[in-house]
C-alpha cells in the first residue's frame, strides 16, 4: 500500500468513526424533536452529554487530515460548498451551546427555544453529511486546471437531496438503536419502533439510491465485481441491515446498536471502493477528478502526520473507550445536570 | 461600491478568531489553576475545594462549549474562504491542525465530559487525573496552533516549488523561529487571564459575602497564580518575543514600537499617534536607547525603522502600535494590582479591602483585551503578509466564493456571535450571582 492509499484509509476511517459515534449522537438530537416531554428530553441529553464532544472531534480531525494529506481537496470543497458549510457552522454552533444552556435557565420557553436548537441543529448536519456525500459521488463540476465552476442551488441537486435523506434517516435509526441502550419501558418502547419504523424507509432510500447512483455514476461500479473489499462491505452491510430488525425484534439492543453501526460502515465502505483512488470526481470530465495523487501533500508531509496518528490515535481510541464505559449503562437523571 | 472578497473573508476571520479567542484563554487558565485546587481537595479531603471546583467548574463548562463551538468555524474557514492559501501550504499547515485534532482536542473534550459529569462516577483519583488531562489537552491545542501561526510569521523547513510551500524538515518547521517564544508568551497570557477571571468571580463573592470559605480560597490560588504569571509576561516571556521579532520580522517590530526612521539609540515609545503616508510619529513620550537596548541588548545599537521597507510592504501604523502599546500597557497594569492584591494577601488585609476586591472585579475583562490587543499586533503587524514573504494577503483568498456568500456568512457570524456573546455573559453572570452550591453536611 503507498502513502496516498494509506492517507485515504486513514481518512476514510476517521469520518466513518465520526458517522458511527456523532451519527447516534445527530440522531439522538433528531429524536429530541419529537420528544413528549421535559422528562424525556433531559433523558436524551444526558444520554449523551458526557460523550457528544468527543465524538465531534472525529469530524474536525477529519477535516485537519484532510487539510494535511490532501490539501486541494480541502481547500477546493471546502470553497466550492461554501453555503452548505456555512450552514453547517450555522448548526453545529447552536447545537454545541444548546447542551450547556438549556439547563441553565428553569423557565420552559427558555427550554423550548434550546430544544430547537438542539434538534434542528442535529438535523440540519445528519442531512447535510448525505448531500456533500451525493455531490463527491455524483462528481462536481471541476475544469480542468480543478477548480470548481458550479453554484450552491447545482449543489442541491435531487440525488445529493436523496443521499441527505438517507444519512438522515440512517442516523435516527442509529440513534433510536443507542437510545434502546440507554433507556427503559415505555420510552424504550417507542426508541424500539423509532428503530423499525426508521428501518423501513431506511431500506426503501437504500434501494432508491442504489438505482440513482446506478444511472448517475456508473463509474463507482466499475471494477466492483472484481474487487473483493467491495463484496467484503456489500455483504457486511446487507448482513447487518437485514439483522439490525431481528435483533431489535429479540430485544438485543446492544446487537442492534452494532447492526446499525455495521450498515454504516458497510455503507460508507462501497462508497469509498467505488471512488477510489479518486477522492473528488469531476462531473464535467473525469479526467479531471482530484486524486489521492493530484490532490497529495508531499510524501515528507504525509509521513510525518502518518507518524503522528498511527501514535496519538491508539490513545484516542483508549481513553475514550474508557469515558464510554464509565457512563455504560442506562441515563439516571441526576439532580443536577441536565 | 464594489465589494471586495479579500476584504470581507478579512473581516470574517478577524471576527470569528477574535470571538473565539475570547474563551480559550479562560478554559486553559482556569483549568490550570482547577488542577492545584483540586489537587489540595484530593490530598485534604475537605469538602470547600470540591465546592470551589464544582462551581468554576460549570463556568469552566460554559465557557468551553462556547469556545467548542466558534473554534469548528476556524478548522473550516481556512478551505472556505483561504482557499489560495490552503493549497499553498496545506503541506505545512495542515499538520499542526491534525494533530492539534489528535493529540489535544480529543484529549481535552474527552476528559472535560468525565470532569463535568464523573464527578462521583469514578474514584477521586481518576477524576483529578481527568482534571490534569483537560488542562493539559487545551495547553497542548494552544501549541499546535501557535506552531501553525507561527510559521506564517517565521516560515522554516520548506521550499516553495511546484507551486507551493513543501516540506524539507517538519521538526524545523514546527519549532520555526518564533514557535516557542510565541507559545511561551501566549500561553502565559492565558494563565494571567484564568487568574482574573478566578479572582474577579471570587472577589465578587466575598463582597457579597456569600460563600466565603471558597471564595478566600480562590482568592488566595488566583492571586498568587496571577501575580507569578504577571510578571513572567513582560520578563522573560514578553521580552524574548520582542527580541525575536527584532530579527527575524524588523518591519512588524518597527511598526510595533513606533519606529520610522532607522536610527541608532533608538527611543521606546511610551505614548504616540501615529500617521500613515507618510509615516510620522506624534504627540510621542520616549525613552531614548530603551529600545534599541531591549532589541539588542545595546543602549548604541542601530534598530531598523519603518523606512527600510517599500511602501506595499509595510503594516498598517496606527492599528499594529495602538494594539501592541495596549497589550502592553495593560500588562504593566497586571502586575501592578496582582502585586498589590499579593501584599495585602500577605498582610491578612485583602478581606477587609473592599475597594481592591471592587477593582479585581472590573478587572476581570482586562486580561481578555490584553490578549485581543497582542494578536492584534501580531496579526495585522504581519501584513501585507498572509505568510511572512512568501506570500500576501490579498493572493490568498478562495477564488470560487463571491462577494455576496461572503458578505451573508459574515452577517450571520455577526449575529450569531452577538447572541452567543450576550447569552455567554448572562449565563455567566447569573451563575455567579448564585454563587456556589452550599456544602453538603455529613458528607465526607
Amino acid at each position: 500500500m503507498d502513502l496516498n492509499t494509506a492517507w485515504f484509509l486513514l481518512i476514510g476511517v476517521l469520518l466513518t468513526v465520526y458517522a458511527i459515534l456523532d451519527g447516534f449522537d445527530l440522531g439522538v438530537g433528531v429524536l429530541h424533536l419529537f420528544s413528549r416531554d421535559d422528562r424525556e428530553r433531559r433523558l436524551n441529553l444526558t444520554a449523551i452529554g458526557p460523550v457528544w464532544d468527543g465524538n465531534e472531534v472525529w469530524l474536525i480531525t477529519g477535516a485537519g487530515a484532510l487539510f494535511a494529506a490532501f490539501p486541494r481537496v480541502y481547500a477546493t470543497v471546502f470553497s466550492s460548498f461554501y453555503l452548505a458549510f456555512m450552514l453547517l457552522l450555522l448548526a453545529l454552533i447552536f447545537r454545541a451551546v444548546s447542551f450547556e444552556f438549556r439547563s441553565q435557565v428553569d423557565s420552559p420557553s427558555w427550554r423550548r427555544l434550546w430544544d430547537w436548537a438542539f434538534g434542528l441543529g442535529s438535523l440540519v448536519p445528519a442531512l447535510l453529511y448525505g448531500v456533500v456525500v451525493g455531490n463527491i459521488l455524483r462528481g462536481i463540476p471541476l475544469n480542468e486546471e480543478g477548480v470548481f465552476t458550479g453554484s450552491f442551488p447545482g449543489l442541491l441537486n435531487p440525488y445529493a437531496l436523496l443521499l441527505g435523506l438517507l444519512s438522515l434517516t440512517m442516523f435516527t435509526m442509529h440513534g433510536a438503536a443507542y437510545m434502546t441502550l440507554k433507556t427503559n419501558g415505555e420510552l424504550r418502547e417507542r426508541m424500539k419502533q423509532w428503530v423499525s419504523r426508521a428501518w423501513v424507509v431506511f431500506a426503501a432510500l437504500f434501494i432508491l439510491s442504489t438505482i440513482a447512483t446506478f444511472s448517475m455514476s456508473p463509474y463507482l461500479f466499475e471494477g466492483a465485481p472484481g474487487n473483493s473489499l467491495w463484496w467484503f462491505f456489500l455483504l457486511l452491510f446487507l448482513a447487518s441491515t437485514v439483522y439490525l430488525p431481528l435483533a431489535t425484534r429479540r430485544e438485543k439492543y446492544f446487537h442492534t446498536f452494532l447492526a446499525s453501526s455495521g450498515s454504516i460502515i458497510g455503507l460508507i465502505g462501497l462508497a469509498a471502493v467505488g471512488i477510489f483512488p479518486r477522492l473528488v470526481p469531476s462531473i464535467t470530465d473525469l479526467a479531471f477528478s482530484l486524486t489521492i495523487y493530484n490532490a497529495a501533500s508531499t510524501p515528507r508531509a504525509q509521513t510525518a502526520i502518518l507518524i503522528i496518528a498511527l501514535i496519538g490515535m491508539p490513545l484516542v481510541i483508549a481513553y475514550t473507550a474508557y469515558v464510554y464505559w464509565v457512563f455504560k449503562g442506562k441515563v439516571e437523571l441526576p439532580e443536577k445536570g441536565y | 461600491m464594489e465589494l471586495d472578497v479579500v476584504l470581507l473573508s478579512r473581516l470574517q476571520f478577524a471576527l470569528t478568531i477574535g470571538f473565539h479567542y475570547i474563551f480559550p484563554p479562560i478554559s486553559i487558565g482556569l483549568a490550570w489553576l482547577l488542577v492545584l485546587i483540586e489537587a489540595k481537595g484530593y490530598r485534604t479531603g475537605e469538602q470547600v475545594y470540591e465546592q470551589v471546583g464544582v462551581f468554576f467548574g460549570k463556568l469552566l463548562g460554559i465557557t468551553f462549549v462556547v469556545g467548542v463551538a466558534s473554534g469548528i468555524v476556524m478548522e473550516f474557514q481556512f478551505g472556505t474562504n483561504w482557499a489560495t492559501y490552503s493549497e499553498f501550504v496545506g503541506d505545512i499547515f495542515g499538520g499542526p491542525l491534525a494533530a492539534e485534532g489528535i493529540f489535544a482536542f480529543f484529549l481535552e473534550s474527552t476528559f472535560l465530559g468525565l470532569y463535568l459529569f464523573g464527578r462521583h462516577k469514578v474514584s477521586r483519583k481518576v477524576h483529578l487525573f481527568s482534571t490534569v488531562m483537560v488542562a493539559l489537552g487545551a495547553t497542548l491545542s494552544a501549541f499546535w496552533i501557535i506552531a501553525a501561526n507561527s510559521w506564517q510569521q517565521t516560515p522554516a523547513g520548506f521550499v516553495v516549488q511546484h507551486g507551493r510551500a513543501e516540506l524539507t524538515n517538519f521538526w524545523e518547521a514546527i519549532f520555526n523561529p518564533s514557535t516557542l517564544l510565541r507559545y511561551f508568551h501566549t500561553v502565559n497570557g492565558t494563565l494571567i487571564t484564568g487568574a482574573f477571571f478566578m479572582a474577579g468571580i471570587a472577589a465578587y463573592l466575598l463582597l457579597k459575602n456569600k460563600a466565603s470559605d471558597a471564595a478566600k480560597i480562590s482568592l488566595r490560588y488566583s492571586i498568587v497564580f496571577g501575580l507569578v504569571a504577571s510578571i513572567l509576561a513582560p520578563f522573560p516571556t514578553g521580552h524574548e518575543h520582542a527580541r525575536q521579532v527584532a530579527r527575524t520580522q524588523p518591519a512588524k517590530f518597527a511598526a510595533q514600537e513606533g519606529l520610522y526612521t532607522t536610527q541608532e539609540r533608538a527611543p521606546m515609545l511610551l505614548f504616540g499617534l501615529p500617521k500613515d503616508h507618510p509615516p510620522e510619529m506624534r504627540f510621542s513620550i520616549k525613552i531614548p536607547g530603551l529600545l534599541s537596548w531591549i532589541a539588542y541588548g545595546n543602549m548604541d545599537a542601530t534598530v531598523q525603522g519603518i523606512d527600510e521597507f517599500p511602501e506595499d510592504e509595510r503594516p498598517p501604523l496606527l492599528l499594529t502600535f495602538a494594539s501592541f502599546h495596549t497589550m502592553v500597557g495593560l500588562g504593566v497594569y497586571f502586575v501592578f494590582i496582582m502585586l498589590l492584591a499579593a501584599v495585602k494577601l500577605y498582610r491578612k488585609t485583602l478581606w477587609n479591602s473592599p475597594k481592591l476586591l471592587r477593582i479585581l472585579v472590573w478587572s476581570l475583562p482586562l486580561p481578555w483585551l490584553a490578549n485581543q490587543a497582542g494578536w492584534i499586533a501580531a496579526e495585522v503587524g504581519r501584513q501585507p503578509w498572509i505568510v511572512y514573504g512568501l506570500l500576501k494577503t490579498r493572493d490568498a483568498y478562495s477564488i470560487t466564493v463571491s462577494a455576496g456568500e461572503v458578505l451573508s456568512s459574515l452577517i450571520m457570524f455577526g449575529l450569531i456571535y452577538l447572541l452567543l456573546g450576550t447569552l455567554y455573559i448572562y449565563l455567566l453572570v447569573r451563575n455567579v450571582k448564585r454563587g456556589p452550591e452550599p456544602l453538603q453536611a455529613g458528607v465526607a
